[in-house]
């Protein structure tokens, strides 16, 4: 077996992302880069659906959609399998493994047992690389863990096939082919991973998504208090800053790491405006930082006024300003 | 988000893993740095619990006073919702809905039950006693 090299990364998708292609000979591969090729960034507030009778609310796009589109724009063949039966979700896995072959996985964190207690919640949709098998031990790499860790079959079989919404169903997938990439695919992955972002926070036509989605959940914040009562609230808004900030968002809601692409994007495309616009993210992010302080506030207890909840919904109507301005003079500006 | 403003507050992430955040430099440039937990982040965490403590504990009282069966229980300590239970256990979302109710769960087979009590880590016995410490 080949050795592996293990990449700790904010968030799980584009850790497998970037991990499993730098495998493939993308060395030029990174974080940022990944992300913002496979326009990750996003805002949805998932209407007819409640977590623990709150709000559900994601600020990446979908997932799988990240190592998808990054792919695509990169060529890359991608293989998928999902599975009805577990014995041939484990044989593929096993074929995979014994073909030398690295492998990313969704699985389900309930009965991930290397995480802690506290963040075992039945959440199915979480990433990791299985590159190797000793015996009964799944040799694995998380990419939100600093180190990588392993897996016996069965706790493999479990995290697989865990169920609910979203439920993994041993979901496995890899580049299967990856052509010529060069410095002009690399830059025009770049330009369409921004163009799509682009269309996504600026225009779908839903309330819920993108630029309108915050404007839209600030409106309901403002409403919460009379409705469910303060410590109710007070609970939903505890659950979108956990969505917003807890394991691998890169803090500020992914907004730092966009930011952080834009950067790099201005470096490839030789364009300096890019850096302009990534300042604006990086303003866009710290204000989620600090609406997250708002809310700790009043989930704390210190705070609990309605002038308190309004102030959160000010500052996401703030935050609505500033990244609608920054994707629309991204749309402007000439990319090549 | 500076390099330097980076928080290193204590948080259940201790003893597992420090996570990447982007911060930028002193230069003004984009870089990692690895945060081991904010206090905004691990006070939400400690508050959902609280909540799933506090259902918990509702439900062990409805089960004792009969009226839930100690199905309704479970779910809560699983953290558990109807799709989840569900997906595990292979029943329709409407019948687990009858099975909390004390009535019906009592003439539930033993076949139907020993699946329950697999989804929920716990013997047959326990479940149908509704023992637990």
């Amino acid at each position: 077996m080949n050795e592996f090299k293990h990449i700790q990364t904010a968030h799980c998708e584009n850790g497998v992302t970037v991990n499993l292609l730098q495998q493939k000979g993308c060395d030029f591969l990174n974080e940022p880069l990944a992300f913002g090729m496979g326009s990750g960034l996003f805002y949805i507030h998932i209407p007819f659906m409640k977590v623990n009778g709150g709000p559900a609310i994601s600020f990446r796009s979908m997932p799988g959609s990240i190592f998808n589109r990054t792919c695509k724009v990169l060529n890359v063949k991608v293989e998928r399998k999902k599975f009805k039966s577990r014995i041939i979700a484990k044989q593929y896995l096993d074929n995979c493994l014994n073909n030398n072959l690295s492998v990313g996985c969704q699985v389900g964190v309930f009965h991930l047992m290397y995480f802690p207690k506290e963040y075992r919640f039945h959440f199915n949709a979480h990433n990791l690389i299985v590159f190797g098998r000793e015996n009964d031990t799944y040799l694995v790499s998380d990419p939100v863990m600093e180190t990588t860790t392993s897996l016996t079959t069965r706790e493999m079989e479990r995290v697989r096939f865990a169920q609910g919404a979203l439920a993994p169903k041993g979901h496995i997938y890899y580049p299967a082919s990856v052509g010529n990439i060069d410095d002009a695919l690399i830059r025009s992955a770049i330009i369409k991973g921004i163009k799509r972002n682009v269309r996504d926070m600026l225009y779908i036509p839903a309330r819920v998504t993108g630029i309108r989605g915050i404007n839209h959940t600030a409106k309901k914040i403002r409403k919460w208090r009379e409705q469910v009562g303060p410590r109710k609230a007070g609970l939903f808004l505890g659950q979108i800053v956990r969505m917003q900030e807890e394991i691998g968002t890169g803090g500020g809601g992914f907004r730092f790491l966009y930011a952080a692409f834009l950067e790099q994007a201005s470096e490839r495309l030789h364009n300096d405006q890019l850096i302009g616009i990534s300042e604006q993210f990086t303003k866009a992010g710290d204000l989620w930082r600090d609406s997250a302080l708002q809310m700790a506030g009043i989930y704390k207890g210190r705070i609990t006024e309605q002038k308190d909840f309004d102030e959160c919904a000010d500052i996401m109507n703030e935050i609505a300003v500033v990244e609608k301005k920054a994707f629309k003079e991204l749309e402007k500006i000439k990319l090549q | 988000m500076k390099k330097k403003e980076l928080p290193q507050d204590k948080s259940a992430l201790k003893n597992f893993t420090r996570e990447v955040c982007y911060v930028k430099n002193d230069a003004g440039n984009y870089e990692t740095g690895l945060s081991q937990g904010w206090e905004v982040k691990s006070v939400a965490l400690d508050k959902a619990w609280e909540e799933i403590e506090r259902r918990t504990e509702e439900a062990k009282q409805d089960v004792l006073a009969g009226k839930e069966s100690p199905i309704s229980y479970f779910i809560e300590l699983k953290l558990m919702d109807l799709s989840v239970v569900a997906g595990y256990t292979g029943f329709r979302r409407w019948q687990i809905k009858r099975h909390k109710k004390v009535r019906v769960f009592k003439k539930l087979s033993d076949k139907k039950l020993q699946i329950y009590a697999d989804v929920f880590e716990v013997s047959l016995d326990d479940l149908k006693n509704f023992n637990i410490e």
